[in-house]
């Protein structure tokens, strides 16, 4: 089916709540990275060392994600589409 | 020691304590005032149902025996919460928008509203669930026994908390059939569980790390010395667990149900998409530690799932081991309360509804209150998943606690081909849905499910050595001879792999009903249209009956209310509206937040005579759909169309307007040239008539005047008229064959003839002038006259003196024509060929300024041209002769 037409350019607000959406959507990927990489350690290694950096990854991940959900639930300008998802 | 008593005791304050504020909660929720209690927090609380009693208690049981592998349990739902925005948020959506009460639901009205798909998701659901409410019993009753030391009641406590948890469940749980699926009591007891699990856990562990090991470099040092100090990272456990996990938090029905259907507002996911991921590492925060200080100080034999228990009572903390107690419980009840509500939802709408409406038949809509049916089913539902896994419990082989989480894990995990690529593949089909989880739901029974009963139950040893009848390809747990994995991760990837495999295939072959089609198109395109199209056709059903059936539903209050509320909106008075397809549509998405999207379909099907969507109505709706785009295409086009034409006509408009203004000027121009000698003439023919007395003299000289005045006047007239003639192309030209030198010389005998050309001096090279001609050459003199005599008129040198060459190839040739005058202003080389065009007032040379206007229309009809050369000294002139016929020898 046609999409709407969409404007070209989008005003700086618009634009960065754009961009947040995208960090959205990319961060699980990085938690995704972040915790595989204990899979390609291999061999044993030491619980304490693995236990530090799972938690400091695990709460960079959490910071993040309040930081992104903060930004997203302030209200968008007005007339903004912005929570139309665009495609699947 | 505690004393057992003393503990049940609390346990019963407890419970009493949960119970009132269920109650208070749903006092407020009646009331209205429901706004803390539906805040995001109470929403991410309410989620830490994920951390049932095995999390509690087998959590650092998991990780005394395995390290760090337990944490995956929780890095799997963190990486899908933090995935809010692409997920989570259409999931809730699709639920919010589709009114959907359950993961079964969820997949059943995706697939066609299709009853099969509910029922087979139900029973996977079940048979998933049960072994996990049998690990909560478990849980709870090794915590009792843990304090009953030498008592017997523990045998009966799982019987006890069963049915405690039944009555609390039945009653908050089943209260009321309410429109949206919501239980305001049921989530803040659960939110109120949450904490109380997390305070006990972290208490433990502080008490653990600064209480026991003495701080924070203690604790680790413990870390280093103890026996799981090396972590052997098994890749594909952890990948596995960790993919297991997040599916889990998707699929497991209790957590659908927490996750979509209690969820209130939408934005309530940005909150928790952080703060339940926080929530997660706060818990298992201090796992490791409990658990190295728990193997460090407890006996060899002593159970670790039970450490969080233990080690508080071998330091007689004995009132941090009750807290401690509480927390488990609380994680156990609270799962078991959840897990149960959405079970017994799933089973009374996928199950038991379908069964009544086919028996009842057409009598269904006549008589007898649904809701009791519903209520009854769902009351009887609870009663009997509780059972079920309380019977789990008692005759299965006390697998550890991890264990059994983990095969409810992978059962459950069957959903998620068919729930993913339901809310984002559009051609997922019912076909393949249904292939895909037959298919994944057997090979998890045959390679997880039944091997995790014991040998010999259902499992023979023989076959687990040697495949069914010998093959040794379908070994349970080495299908195709792939031997040497992780039973689990065996299980798990073979069982998705097919299930994946099969809902591929399944929906790529098959071709979808109409009904299907349009549920995929809705959930695909949630974002976009938040109206649903179900494509209700006009059909001769009465409102009444409508209202009658809605208010077995929905209760007499809502369903007449809904009914007004329509009515009006239709603008009419009174409880019946109209039955418009929109109306049946509202009605359905309100009678499915009850009964689910397949019998609420299947009911107003009933009533509407079975007619439900037909291609003819699918088709409609992709036309109107069509029509509406094409209107807009072709609305664009002539809006477009309609701006061109504006556009041509502005410039239309702006060009007569200039032509208005020109001929204006040229009117009032020509006006001023035709006035001036009118005056003189006037005023002299006046003198001449009016005076007597006037000498021969005078009167000569007065009549001169006239005569000359005449003379300029029809000389402006005969210019006016050949201008004219020129412009309108209805010159005929007397063409013939001639050369320069000749015209030239014509001309310069014109122009010396009259008194002011006498002066003028012409420098000729007469052997370049040489030149054949075939054209008007009197028209050609004419324009040669008219530039020398200009010269003649308006050089300013002393000796005006006229240079004229000839140049160009056999091609083209040119004459020029330089003076030896001041020149023209550049301003003003482009204004001299207009009409009445004089840069000086030199009137007295008696020109109206149409002579180079003339010049150039003549040159354009004899195919020339005419141009002001400048860069020359002086004035100057060239002359593009017409294309030259033949050269004199």
């Amino acid at each position: 089916m046609r999409r709407d037409p969409e404007p070209l350019f989008l005003a700086r607000e618009t634009y960065r709540r754009r961009r947040m959406m995208d960090a959205a959507r990319i961060l699980p990927f990085l938690g995704v990275f972040l915790f595989l990489v204990p899979a390609i350690w291999g061999g044993a290694v030491s619980t304490l060392s693995g236990l530090i950096y799972l938690f400091i990854g695990w709460a960079v991940l959490i910071v993040l994600s309040a930081v992104i959900a903060r930004v997203l639930a302030r209200p968008g300008p007005q007339g903004d589409r912005v929570d139309d998802e665009v495609g699947g | 020691m505690l004393s057992f008593n003393l503990l049940v005791a609390v346990c019963l304050v407890y419970v009493g304590m949960l119970f009132f504020v269920a109650f208070i909660a749903e006092k407020r929720a009646l009331r209205g005032r429901n706004r803390w209690l539906r805040s995001p927090w109470v929403y991410t609380l309410s989620l830490s149902i994920y951390c049932t009693g095995w999390t509690f208690f087998g959590a650092v049981g998991y990780a005394a025996r395995s390290g760090l592998e337990f944490v995956t349990i929780y890095l799997g739902p963190t990486l899908v919460m933090i995935g809010w925005w692409a997920l989570l948020r259409r999931l809730v959506r699709i639920g919010r928008t589709e009114r959907i009460t359950s993961v079964a639901d969820l997949i059943s009205s995706r697939y066609g509203k299709s009853t099969l798909l509910g029922v087979l998701v139900t029973l996977l659901a079940v048979a998933g669930t049960t072994p996990y409410i049998a690990l909560q019993l478990q849980s709870v009753t090794l915590a009792f026994d843990v304090f009953a030391t030498d008592q017997q009641e523990g045998s009966s406590t799982g019987l006890l908390v069963a049915v405690g948890l039944a009555v609390f469940t039945v009653i908050f749980g089943t209260r009321n059939l309410d429109v949206n699926e919501r239980h305001h009591g049921v989530v803040i007891a659960i939110a109120v569980e949450a904490v109380v699990k997390l305070v006990a856990l972290c208490t433990v562990g502080i008490f653990v790390v600064w209480g026991v090991a003495g701080g924070l470099g203690d604790a680790a040092r413990v870390i280093q010395a103890s026996p799981i100090s090396q972590w052997q990272v098994q890749p594909e456990r952890w990948i596995t667990l960790t993919f297991l996990s997040g599916a889990a938090l998707l699929c497991l029905p209790r957590m659908f149900h927490v996750l979509v259907v209690e969820n209130s507002e939408e934005r309530h996911l940005g909150t928790a998409s952080w703060a339940f991921p926080a929530y997660l590492l706060l818990i298992s925060l201090f796992v490791i530690p409990i658990a190295v200080v728990g193997l460090a100080v407890m006996p060899e034999d002593a159970n670790p799932d039970l450490f969080v228990l233990t080690v508080p009572l071998a330091f007689d903390r004995e009132w941090l081991a009750m807290l401690s107690f509480l927390g488990g419980f609380s994680a156990a009840t609270s799962m078991v309360i959840v897990a149960s509500i959405a079970l017994s939802t799933m089973v009374s709408n996928h199950i038991v509804l379908p069964i009544w409406l086919s028996i009842k038949g057409d009598g269904a809509k006549l008589s007898g209150d649904v809701r009791n049916v519903v209520l009854l089913s769902r009351r009887l539902s609870i009663a009997g998943v509780l059972a079920l896994g309380y019977f789990y419990f008692r005759y299965s082989g006390g697998a550890a606690l991890a264990a059994m989480g983990l095969i409810a894990f992978v059962g459950v995990a069957q959903v998620l081909p068919a729930m993913i690529g339901g809310i984002y593949w559009r051609g997922a089909t019912r076909v393949g849905a249904s292939a895909g989880l037959i298919l994944g739901f057997a090979i998890w029974l045959y390679t997880l499910f039944f091997p995790s009963l014991g040998v010999g139950v259902i499992v023979s040893a023989e076959m687990f050595a040697e495949g069914p009848f010998g093959i040794a390809a379908l070994r349970p747990q080495a299908l195709f001879g792939i031997e040497g994995m992780d039973p689990l991760v065996h299980a798990v990837f073979w069982s998705l792999a097919f299930n994946t495999l099969a809902f591929c295939l399944g929906s790529v072959l098959s071709f979808p009903q109409p009904l299907e089609r349009l549920q995929g198109a809705t959930f695909i395109n949630i974002f976009r249209y938040s109206e649903s199209a179900r494509g209700w056709g006009q059909s001769g059903v009465e409102a009444e009956d409508l209202l009658v059936m809605a208010q077995r539903i929905l209760g007499p209050q809502d369903a007449q209310s809904l009914f007004m509320q329509i009515a009006r909106e239709q603008g009419k008075a009174g409880y019946l509206p109209d039955v418009t397809p929109e109306f049946l549509e509202r009605l359905e998405r309100e009678l499915s937040g009850s009964v689910g999207g397949a019998t609420a379909h299947a009911m107003l099907a009933q009533l509407t005579g079975g007619v439900t969507v037909s291609v003819e109505d699918l088709m409609r709706v992709a036309d109107e759909t069509q029509q509406m785009l094409e209107q807009q295409v072709q609305l664009e086009a002539k809006s477009a169309e309609l701006e061109r034409t504006a556009r041509q006509l502005r410039e239309a408009n702006a060009k007569l307007t200039q032509l208005s203004i020109q001929k204006d000027a040229f009117l009032s121009q020509i006006s001023h040239e035709l006035r001036t000698p009118m005056t003189s003439i006037r005023a002299f023919s006046e003198i001449l008539r009016g005076t007597d007395r006037i000498g021969a003299t005078e009167r000569q000289h007065y009549s001169g005047i006239i005569h000359d005045e005449t003379q300029r006047l029809t000389r402006l007239l005969d210019d006016l008229l050949d201008l004219s003639v020129l412009e309108n192309g209805q010159v005929s030209l007397n063409v013939q064959p001639d050369t320069l030198r000749t015209v030239i010389d014509r001309a310069e005998r014109a122009v010396k003839s009259s008194d002011i050309g006498a002066r003028l001096t012409v420098q000729r090279k007469h052997d370049e002038e040489d030149i054949a001609l075939l054209t008007d050459s009197d028209r050609l003199a004419q324009v040669f006259i008219n530039v020398m005599s200009n010269a003649a008129k308006y050089c300013e040198a002393e000796v005006p003196q006229l240079t004229v060459r000839v140049g160009g190839d056999t091609e083209q040739r040119w004459v020029d024509f330089v003076d030896n005058g001041a020149g023209i202003p550049e301003e003003s080389q482009d204004l001299i060929f207009e009409k009445f065009a004089r840069l000086s007032d030199q009137s007295a040379a008696g020109s109206a300024g149409l002579g180079l206007a003339i010049c150039r229309e003549v040159m354009e009809r004899l195919g020339g041209r005419i141009d002001y050369l400048p860069g020359q000294g002086g004035a100057a002139f060239r002359v593009m002769l017409p294309t030259i016929r033949r050269e004199v020898a």
